[in-house]
């Protein structure tokens, strides 16, 4: 989402879901893992009329309160979300106006792109990776006149003391009749023209009548005065091709002008508390908290960073608002690592940053591990060998670990990994240690939601025994380690010697102390910060994470507030809780609206221009900045408009989303021009041979998931819920169980290339085998996560991870744990 | 189980006597489940195990994502699971909410030899108070609905109690407390039936032509209704299509309360009218095959003035302290 809008969060929120007119729901199975929130679904529906879309390999619970249902082909989103651009492009149902003001169609690309044989410009087959420098715009200037004068069109910055790069070569050249076969419009329209209705179903095996009912259906929320809500979760996000399946909805949702519009939106269901807080204080390898980039090698100061890393301002009309503060940002999160030791004269500690010169995300973790190249791991609320992929591969990975050091309330799959089923506990090296720590309900803290809203906590329970929260042992895990190296000293001792630790326990520093801390203040008076624009990179303010700043102000925890008014009656509620940034309820809100302030539908305006601000939700914009001014709508990106084009180094996959077939699968890729593996996806060494391949024993596609009874892993601990799903099962079709000879309820055998599971068959109507072209007839089988030989009623072959594959997406490496082949029998 | 005491009775089980209260002030309450909100996520099961102190019965998937197959002495709510493919070839997958409808002629009640052991307040909450239960299991035979279980154990038999205990107290039931998505609803007996008429228009537009609001005349209209989107497919949903209370099969009932006043009736009618019954959705064990005596008393009906709904938003979870927006992130 970050590569199409500028963000990587939910853009609505979930009670905003009662202005819809209309749900696609895709990857995603709300009714089931987000039940709470989806009620706003339904009071759409019977308030509205909305009418509910859902597009998944199972029929669920989503599907069974839904008004349109089709089944598709696990791992083929992609060929459906350009079929429906296509089919949004060729019918001219797109939000005409829109698309000219809010989006990069009249942008010209360079003539260095292009698209062949199923792959872009760029493309090494031997690295298995893209040049992406030449997915790129066309500039104003040459090349070979850029450097002359790179700062005559400069915009001056529009608040506190933000820099404005321009691009050298300055800004990009447009054509506002969408007409110059360059434009994004006009070659986006010619990437998707081989997604044609036929073409899709013969990929997704969606029947092309439900297909054309759906693309007309959600063709009508392109019209100004309709919006419909996209909705996924991890069913579209965990494939080598998720990123891109995200980018194509996106794209579809701002052609349709459906993104910043109440009502509308990009919504990405986050999973369990408290994934998205967790995102945004980078859980991830590859930001630093407030999704700042990680410095990569050869960034060498400060300078280097700033020039490297943030956004340029590609247009006259871009705010271009992150990457001109990008530095105020950094150094205020330097100073609240480091307090007073983060100088201007030591580059604020800049050096103490990491700057990773090599992947390390979970898999690539897992496998350092299995490759002898890690000693220790401490998993953390964590489950590796349930959460997979490949648990034969990680529970070798953990076997060849020094020590594991497993903290969580009960024991999990991590901790117990040295005696899982096929695991000799005297062949297993690796010390273990388990600390059991608070629950969730046993301390305070606040939760974000999948709608950014942070909401303050309070302590249910108290912890029973002698139970630690893990920030006590994290405090402990660094106090102790600050006396080693003050009496040992070590190898770079700056860093943890010159670690600011201000807080009041320091043993046990109190949560309101760090959310206090996160927040962020003005160093000189003490004063808790009220809003990002006050961050300065002269030493003087501080926050550790820039997103949070008005979370907790002088007025005091604005998290914890609980005043549920509603006077614009749009369930924006500005005094329940708070939502980053700055208390924004729909994200690009500015897009709400025409290019002279008028909401594009009155009856649900987002913000509007009253003629010397802008009113309604808070405006994710400059508050009083007329709309005469032009400035566009999405602050967070160098064009200041959505990308329907994302040129390179947004991902390195492509910069538009193409159809590739999943690494097992049991077609070959019927586009046009196609290509059948993903050009990029990685492979890890010796995994590849780890793969099935089409025509060969694994004729079935399975796809993994979760079903509402269950929380993950950990509520196999709570015998109420144990007693309403019992047992880990398979579903699959009647044709497949009849040609098998599997009954309802019996026992069958499931087996990837990987592993082998084994539970209850549940033969249902609600898999249903897919028609792909003429006469290839593809079975889908559906396999839940939640069991493992931990809690409930633990038993050997009975995690779903057991069958999936070990690959990451070349961007972000998620894994595959949706779409891989397998074979079924009966036991 | 059941608090007599804290509770104005309006019948007792094989007692001639009418209900005990004098005022006329008393709300007729009722829970709706909407099955067009209903997800099957079984957050009601667990909340009625919690709250009503059940025992963990361990389960066995069969094949099915139903907890198991049927209700049992320690499982009073359970959702019911039926795949069905509809004529247009799209796939129903029905989900209801199976537990007490609270009949408001109860033929559990009414079956009931045992004076007290099924009671029936003012409020239409129907109540089995196990201390005066034989174990007779009239009322297993006596409901259109298959409700009730016995327990071998205990020799007595369980129902749904509609959380007496909380409702006497101006909570909602447990099971509506627990709904995520606003489908178990609770409130006046009035407010339900708005609501029900509400929404049955409103699916009747989305395209449901056969929506009904189901609240069944043969019982006297139940203090648990649905609001059904396929009306046509009552079977499917495991809903008697026609339910009755047995002795109103035979005009008893109505030929009763034109003879009364506010005198009461005790008498034993036919044999053999349990064969009549209808809307069983399972055959009832064979010792319920004869039933020897009903005892009926007629209804005050005076008592069924209701007071003015205190919600006016059909969509307020009555009594939900959770305030609109604060759902649980």
């Amino acid at each position: 989402m970050a590569a199409s809008f500028g963000r990587g969060a939910m853009t609505n929120h979930w009670k905003d879901f009662k202005n819809s007119d209309m749900f696609l729901v895709v990857g995603a199975n709300p009714a089931e893992a987000h039940p709470c929130g989806w009620r706003w679904a339904y009071r759409a529906r019977d308030e509205r009329g909305a009418k509910i879309i859902h597009v998944d390999p199972r029929y669920t619970r989503t599907s069974a309160t839904a008004d349109v249902y089709a089944p598709i082909r696990a791992g083929t989103d992609v060929a459906f979300f350009n079929g429906l651009i296509n089919y949004v492009l060729d019918n001219e149902l797109y939000h005409e106006e829109y698309v000219r003001q809010h989006t990069n169609a009249s942008f010209i690309v360079a003539e260095s792109f292009s698209f062949d044989e199923g792959v872009f410009s760029g493309y090494d087959e031997a690295v298995r990776g893209y040049d992406t420098s030449t997915w790129d715009y066309e500039y104003e200037k040459a090349a070979a006149e850029a450097g002359e004068d790179s700062t005559g069109d400069e915009r001056p910055p529009a608040t506190g003391s933000g820099e404005s790069a321009v691009d050298p070569r300055g800004f990009v050249r447009t054509d506002d009749t969408l007409q110059d076969p360059r434009s994004v419009f006009q070659l986006l329209k010619e990437h998707v023209s081989r997604y044609t209705p036929e073409v899709v179903s013969e990929i997704t095996g969606i029947p092309e009548e439900k297909f054309l009912e759906i693309a007309e259906l959600w063709g009508s929320t392109g019209a100004p005065d309709r919006v419909g809500a996209m909705v996924y979760a991890v069913g579209l996000t965990h494939h080598v091709t998720g990123l891109q399946m995200i980018r194509s909805l996106g794209m579809l949702q701002l052609l349709l002008g459906n993104v910043g519009r109440t009502g509308g939106g990009v919504n990405a269901e986050r999973g369990h508390a408290n994934i998205q807080g967790n995102t945004d204080n980078a859980i991830s390898w590859e930001i630093l908290p407030g999704y700042l980039g990680i410095p990569r090698p050869g960034m060498e100061t400060l300078d280097d960073y700033i020039e490297q890393v943030p956004a340029k301002q590609l247009a006259m009309n871009s705010l271009n608002f992150f990457g001109s503060r990008y530095r105020d940002f950094l150094v205020s999160l330097q100073k609240a690592f480091f307090g007073d030791a983060a100088t201007e004269a030591n580059d604020w500690a800049y050096d103490w940053i990491p700057k990773p010169a090599e992947n390390s995300s979970w898999l690539t973790a897992h496998n350092e591990a299995l490759q002898n190249r890690l000693q220790g791991l401490i998993a953390f609320g964590f489950h590796n060998p349930a959460v997979g992929p490949d648990t034969n591969r990680v529970l070798q990975s953990l076997s060849n670990l020094k020590w594991l050091v497993a903290m969580d309330p009960l024991p999990t799959a991590a901790s117990e990994f040295w005696r899982a089923p096929g695991v000799e506990p005297d062949q297993v090296d690796t010390e273990v240690f388990f600390l059991p720590c608070t629950h969730w309900i046993e301390k305070d803290g606040a939760f974000t939601n999948s709608g950014r809203w942070a909401q303050w906590k309070w302590k249910a329970l108290e912890p029973e025994g002698e139970i630690k929260d893990d920030h006590w042992v994290l405090a402990q895990l660094y106090l102790g380690l600050r006396d080693l190296y003050e009496e040992e000293d070590g190898a770079f001792p700056d860093p943890i010697l010159g670690l600011a630790w201000p807080y009041s326990d320091p043993g046990h520093p109190p949560l309101e102390e760090l959310a206090k801390e996160m927040n962020g203040r003005n160093i000189e008076t003490g004063e808790q910060l009220s809003t990002f624009a006050d961050l300065k990179s002269d030493g003087t303010t501080l926050s550790g994470n820039w997103i949070y700043a008005g979370s907790w102000t002088e007025e005091g925890n604005q998290m914890a507030r609980r005043n549920n008014d509603d006077p614009t009656g749009m369930g924006f509620h500005h005094e329940w809780a708070w939502s980053w940034p700055l208390n924004r309820r729909v994200l690009y809100n500015r897009a709400s609206a025409d290019e002279n302030g008028r909401p594009w539908d009155p009856r649900r305006p987002g913000i509007q221009w009253n003629g010397s601000l802008w009113v309604g939700d808070v405006p994710d914009f400059p508050p009083d900045e007329a709309p005469d001014v032009g400035t566009g709508a999405f602050i967070m990106t160098g064009e200041g408009v959505g990308r329907l084009f994302a040129p390179g180094g947004l991902t390195n996959d492509g910069p538009f989303p193409e159809h590739y077939e999943p690494t097992e699968a049991p077609v070959e890729n019927a586009v046009p021009q196609g290509r059948r593996e993903h050009p990029t996806a990685f492979f890890y060494d010796g995994a590849r041979e780890s793969f099935a391949p089409a025509g060969g024993d694994f004729p079935y596609v399975a796809t993994t998931y979760r079903i509402t009874e269950h929380e993950h892993y950990v509520t196999q601990h709570v015998p109420y819920l144990v007693e309403t799903q019992p047992d880990f099962f398979v579903e699959l079709d009647p044709d497949l169980a009849a040609e098998k000879g599997i009954a309802n309820g019996s026992q069958v055998r499931v087996r990837s290339m990987r592993g082998e599971v084994e539970g209850v068959a549940m033969v249902t109507k609600r898999m249903r085998p897919l028609r792909l072209g003429r006469s290839k007839i593809v079975h889908q089988i559906g396999i839940p996560v939640h069991w493992s030989y931990v809690g409930g009623k633990a038993r050997a072959k009975s995690n779903a991870n057991l069958l999936t594959p070990y690959i990451g997406d070349s961007n972000v490496r998620t894994p595959e744990f949706k779409g891989f082949l397998v074979d079924i029998e009966a036991v | 189980m059941a608090t007599e005491l804290a509770l104005n009775v309006r019948r007792r089980s094989a007692t001639p006597a009418s209900g005990t209260n004098i005022r006329r002030d008393h709300v007729e309450v009722s829970k709706l489940v909407d099955i067009d909100l209903c997800i099957g996520c079984k957050a009601c099961e667990i909340a009625c195990k919690e709250w009503n102190d059940l025992p963990v019965e361990p389960s066995v998937n069969t094949g099915s994502y139903q907890t198991r197959p049927d209700l049992t002495p320690a499982t009073w709510d359970l959702m019911i699971f039926n795949e069905v493919e509809r004529d247009s070839g799209d796939l129903a997958w029905l989900i209801k909410k199976d537990s007490c409808l609270h009949c408001e002629e109860p033929g559990c009640l009414l079956a009931c030899p045992a004076p007290g052991a099924v009671v029936q307040y003012d409020n239409g909450i129907v109540d089995f108070n196990q201390e005066n239960c034989i174990g007779c299991r009239y009322c297993i035979a006596g409901c259109p609905f298959d409700i009730p279980r016995f327990d071998e154990e205990t020799g007595k038999v369980y129902k749904c109690t509609m959380c007496v205990d909380r409702v006497s107290n101006g909570l909602e039931p447990a099971c509506v407390k627990s709904c995520p998505t606003g489908s178990i609803r609770f409130g006046t007996k009035e407010e339900m039936v708005a609501y029900g008429e509400a929404k049955v228009s409103k699916l009747k537009a989305r395209g449901f032509e056969h929506a009904m609001h189901y609240d069944p005349e043969g019982v006297g209209g139940v203090h648990m209704s649905y609001v059904v989107p396929h009306g046509d497919m009552l079977p499917d949903y495991e809903l008697p299509e026609d339910p009755k209370v047995p002795g109103a099969y035979f005009g008893t009932l109505s030929g009763l309360r034109k003879l009364g006043s506010a005198a009461t009736w005790a008498g034993a009618l036919a044999t053999g009218i349990f064969f009549l019954r209808t809307g069983r959705r399972r055959p009832p064990p064979e010792e319920e095959a004869v039933a020897e005596a009903y005892a009926l008393e007629e209804r005050d009906e005076a008592a069924a003035t209701t007071s003015e709904p205190p919600d006016a938003d059909p969509y307020g979870p009555a009594g939900d302290a959770t305030p609109e927006g604060g759902e649980p992130g």
